[in-house]
């Protein structure tokens, strides 16, 4: 509009300043921009559409008591299942005990209940065929340089073999790949859980958790309910919650990071307001004679407070749209520094139109009053130097 | 010659704190169209106080103004803004100009308020310039014009929407002798050459030698008028 | 050529920042005390003392700008504190957990107590080793302990949703003569072969329905809350019921086996001869490390993780307080800018007026500094926090320490961010043309 060139060669009146003021508002939004994607990465971890039509069973007395083989076949016959796959916690270190891999054994069946893991078909066969076979994810295979073919020594944290070592041998078979990164198994190991119970004399053929495969995600909570009953009452009951319920229920454990969020950001802008709002003030407190003048050319008391309160909320929308842009840079590298932890690889539309909505609410915060000044300003006073 | 403005009994009442400060006295003043009147009178005279009366920057406590056949002393504030636009074109002791916009920008100024089109405003931004002057200063911030220069700029500011009336306040208070010549003739010209009325405050006897008449304020009342060709 | 100087200022504020940074509390009384003299006896020192306390004379009429310095910084304080207050309380609550004359002994080769398995031929054995402190009866005091984990509902939360694992620890009598400082507040110690359990103040805080005379569901099995104890540190986020009894029900295969033997030895000394007798032992394969060595390194992955964050997020604030500082402090210098050149006219040379302004801006940050503090102890000292803890099975709560030594790290930031933010202004007042500031309207 015919006012932006106004507008902004106010805000720029004085360069230094303004730069100044702008970069403190895009630290503040770097900020928000890096702690959203977190926020969001946790909020949204285990939200998928394949998830969505998984349910995870595990035993209600505590996540490390294993259940029954037999409960498989029970919980395929309620109606309603797709699928029944079930697997157990390895508990894999490379190397050295506390160097931790992900590794889990796994029922054959494993892979019809995550179809978003891709495993080149010649690799799977190969997989299949041999039982002391593992497929390696994808990041995984990446970090340590591995090789297809290889034999990997593997230390379990927990289970020994038949001569009581905990040192493990396997066969790399294959990579297991997802779509977008998203799967978690590109960064673990899978074995077949054969192998592991004949090896471990341990295990007694007992199951970690089950993972079941529904027909239709409407039916889910039906689903669940009838398959904890099977096991009601008895001395393995169990828990089956949707996949994004267990990771949801797991995070919260972790920490409560809306409220961390929510609590460092509340700090930040709290702090930006005053800054910036001391900032505004003192541009339109040292522009009383030019706010003067545009009301003796015409200017109505309403435009020159819509003049100020655009000037302040061009500034917070410009410092905020460099901010979150430097963020979508340097997110790029957040999922290799985070261990694949956080997997959003750049600010999503709900934080950019959180964090417009924000430095749009902030920019009519702090030049509400002085627009409010300019807007009373009495001309002739003014004028007058009073 | 018709009269642009008709001013009928009217006073201007200012509270500073308790204190009422009555600073016009009952001012009966017709100025034709086409004239150019100068107004002086010792400091707190009320002269300043008048002309912003007749600008429309301020409304009388009591009596009734009017301006080309408007009265404008019972408007409010956004109603006698949007008269101002249209009607009067101020010129300041300080020029006034926005330090941060260009020569041609800041004559534009008064056009943002009208529905011309951003072409348009520079082509009469650019009418007014050369009319003043200034042709080959249009890009220029006011930190790089001399205050003569600003003064014209701010002329240029105050004719391009070609309001009837000007209204200047120590127009030359600020600039040296041959500036000062210059804005003079300048108005001058303006008024005899364009019709333009012209309400000039001033200290300085021969600034207001320029002008058709002088007036002359003291403590608020008329004192004399003065014709001189 | 400017911006060559502005870089080599840059560089060496940078520097200068990172000394500081790493100094220990004493330092400052020693610079503070090097600066007073240098202000009482020297020349320039006492220059400086006047431009500064004139500017300091001033400073009520800046309030406004003056507040911009001294909330951005304490804001950064604020969190900052809170932050490396998580990590402190965290690693405190772990570190107080062990001690040098305590040992743990696990199977080998097992990151954790939940990941290693002692069977009883192994627990007996270790009861047998040299070093370890009797008891009353003479008996040596040598705890095996099973840990394992129970889904028990959240406090305050929906009872079928919202559980969390809570770490339960089975002992015997030996435990309590080992864990001294585990005191039973309210009720009574649970009685052995029954379903009887107490549980720690801070299970207590997280978990629903933690009161004596309660009876809570682990699994399908009824078991009564009888007794909460107290012990100040990890162990407080726990349940503890008899081994006998809470082995049965997690591990019925499983005959009379451990996680963990827990010793007393007779003096911190007595450590290396103890774990030179198990691991050279061959009916044994075991990890022996002081409690003291392995909860401290339990709780180092997370410890570095908050504080990481807790500084990159300070970092990240203290740009924002940095700049904001910068403003105010160019704007000060602007409007003062006809008195400090009056002063230099006068004969005042370029260092005093430098170190005038940064005093100024060093003590606005001082202030923002001790305030940032302050709000942090306030709100968040005592603070109840907890997380799944590394090398547990349950939910480890935890204080927020706002320790005097965290206290100092936020102040020494407040003061850093003080330093950047006032050089910049502090030199281009030193450099101001005298006679361009004395014309300038």
């Amino acid at each position: 509009m015919k006012y932006l060139h106004l507008i902004w060669a106010a805000l720029f009146r004085r360069k230094t300043r303004t730069i100044l003021t702008l970069v403190s508002i895009v630290a503040a939004f770097l900020l928000f921009g890096l702690l959203d994607a977190v926020r969001i990465s946790f909020a949204e971890a285990g939200k998928s559409a394949n998830g969505a039509e998984r349910l995870q069973v595990g035993a209600r007395l505590s996540f490390i008591q294993p259940l029954p083989q037999g409960l498989g076949a029970q919980i395929a016959q309620v109606p309603g299942v797709r699928d029944v796959a079930h697997a157990n916690w390895f508990g894999g270190a490379y190397q050295d005990p506390h160097n931790q891999i992900f590794t889990f054994a796994v029922s054959p069946n494993y892979f019809d209940v995550y179809p978003e893991v891709e495993v080149d078909p010649e690799q799977r066969k190969a997989f299949d065929a041999n039982l002391n076979g593992i497929l390696v994810g994808e990041v995984i295979m990446k970090k340590y340089g591995w090789k297809i073919g290889d034999k990997l020594p593997l230390q379990s944290q927990i289970f020994p073999n038949k001569e009581g070592s905990k040192n493990w041998n396997f066969d790399i078979m294959g990579v297991m790949k997802s779509k977008d990164n998203k799967a978690f198994q590109s960064q673990m190991i899978v074995l077949h859980w054969k192998n592991f119970d004949e090896t471990t004399p341990y295990n007694h053929g007992s199951v970690g958790w089950y993972i079941v495969r529904v027909n239709d995600v409407n039916d889910s909570d039906r689903v669940a309910r009838a398959i904890d009953a099977i096991s009601a009452n008895s001395d393995h009951e169990t828990k089956t919650m949707t996949e994004q319920a267990a990771t949801a229920n797991w995070i919260k454990q972790l920490a409560d990071i809306g409220l961390i969020v929510t609590s460092i950001m509340g700090a930040v802008f709290f702090t930006l307001v005053l800054l910036t709002g001391n900032t505004m003030m003192q541009a339109v407190r040292e522009r009383t004679s030019e706010l003067a003048v545009l009301k003796t050319i015409g200017f109505s008391n309403g435009s020159v407070l819509a003049m100020v309160l655009a000037e302040s909320v061009l500034l917070l929308v410009l410092g905020g749209v460099i901010g979150l842009g430097l963020v979508s840079l340097i997110s790029m590298a957040l999922p290799a520094l985070s261990g694949g932890m956080i997997t959003h690889t750049s600010v999503g539309a709900k934080s950019w139109s959180l964090g417009l909505a924000l430095a749009i609410a902030i920019g009519v915060v702090i030049g509400a009053l002085p627009a409010m000044r300019a807007m009373r300003l009495n001309i002739v006073d003014a004028l007058a130097g009073r | 010659m018709a009269n642009l403005v008709e001013i009928r009994n009217v006073s201007k009442v200012y509270e500073r704190g308790k204190q009422k400060v009555e600073v016009l006295h009952h001012i009966e003043l017709d100025i034709a169209q086409g004239d150019f009147l100068a107004l002086m009178g010792p400091s707190g005279s009320g002269k300043t106080t008048l002309l912003n009366l007749i600008g429309g920057l301020d409304s009388p406590t009591d009596g009734s103004l009017s301006v080309g056949g408007t009265r404008i002393d019972n408007l409010g504030q956004g109603a006698l803004a949007k008269w101002r636009a249209s009607n009067v074109g101020f010129i300041f002791q300080f020029y006034n100009l926005l330090p941060m916009l260009s020569a041609q920008k800041n004559v534009e100024l008064p056009l943002l308020l009208t529905r011309l089109n951003a072409a348009q405003r520079k082509k009469n931004a650019g009418v007014a310039l050369q009319l003043v002057g200034l042709a080959d200063r249009v890009s220029h911030k006011p930190t790089e014009l001399s205050g003569g220069q600003q003064q014209r700029v701010a002329i240029a500011r105050a004719i391009v929407s070609d309001p009837t009336l000007l209204v200047c306040d120590e127009p030359t208070g600020d600039l040296d002798r041959q500036s000062a010549e210059d804005v003079l003739g300048l108005l001058q010209t303006l008024n005899k050459s364009h019709g333009k009325t012209i309400v000039m405050v001033t200290h300085d006897p021969k600034a207001a030698e320029y002008a058709r008449h002088t007036l002359h304020l003291d403590k608020g009342t008329l004192v004399e008028q003065v014709a001189h060709a | 050529m400017k911006f060559l100087m502005g870089l080599l200022t840059f560089v060496v504020a940078l520097v200068g920042v990172f000394v500081f940074l790493s100094l220990s509390w004493q330092a400052l009384p020693v610079l503070l005390v090097l600066l007073a003299l240098w202000m009482l006896l020297t020349h320039r020192g006492q220059q400086a003392a006047s431009v500064t306390a004139v500017g300091l004379s001033t400073l009520a009429q800046r309030l406004g700008s003056s507040a911009v310095i001294v909330v951005g910084i304490a804001g950064v304080v604020a969190v900052l504190v809170a932050m490396l207050a998580m990590a402190q309380g965290y690693s405190d609550t772990l570190r107080r957990t062990g001690g040098l004359d305590t040992a743990i002994v696990l199977r080998g080769a097992s990151a954790a107590e939940v990941s290693s398995v002692l069977s009883h031929d192994n627990a007996i054995v270790i009861a047998d080793a040299p070093g370890i402190a009797k008891d009353d009866e003479g008996k040596p005091i040598a705890s095996p302990e099973l840990v394992v984990a129970a889904n028990l509902p959240m406090k305050g939360g929906n009872p079928e949703e919202d559980f969390g694992s809570v770490q339960l620890r089975g002992i015997g009598e030996e435990a309590w003569k080992l864990r001294t400082n585990a005191k039973i507040v309210a009720g009574r110690r649970f009685a052995p072969g029954v379903r009887e359990l107490v549980a720690g103040k801070g299970a207590q805080r997280q978990f629903d329905g933690l009161e004596v005379d309660h009876e809570i569901k682990l699994g399908n099995q009824l078991w009564k809350v009888v007794g909460i104890f107290e012990s100040k540190d990890a162990m407080e986020s726990e349940l503890w019921g008899d081994a006998d009894v809470v082995g049965p029900t997690y591990r019925p295969s499983g005959s009379k086996s451990s996680s963990a033997v827990y010793v007393r030895l007779t003096g911190a000394d007595a450590f290396e001869p103890f774990k030179a007798a198990l691991t050279s032992d061959p009916r044994l394969q075991v990890d022996v490390s002081t409690t003291d060595d392995y909860f401290s390194k339990q709780s180092e992955g997370t410890s570095k993780a908050i504080t990481a964050i807790g500084i990159v997020v300070g970092a990240i604030m203290a740009i924002g307080a940095i700049f904001g500082a910068l403003n105010t402090m160019f704007a000060a210098v602007a409007s003062r800018a006809r008195e400090i050149a009056t002063l230099r006219a006068i004969g005042f040379r370029g260092l005093p007026v430098v170190v005038a302004i940064m005093l100024e801006t060093m003590l606005l940050a001082l202030i923002g500094g001790v305030l940032g503090g302050l709000i942090a102890w306030l709100i968040f000292n005592g603070f109840s926090a907890s997380t799944l803890a590394a090398g547990t099975t349950g939910q480890l709560t935890f204080q927020l320490e706002v320790a005097p030594k965290v206290l100092w790290t936020g102040l020494k930031w407040a003061l850093a961010i003080g330093f950047i933010g006032g050089i910049y202004p502090a030199l281009r007042a030193a450099r101001l043309p005298v006679t361009t500031a004395l014309r300038e309207q």
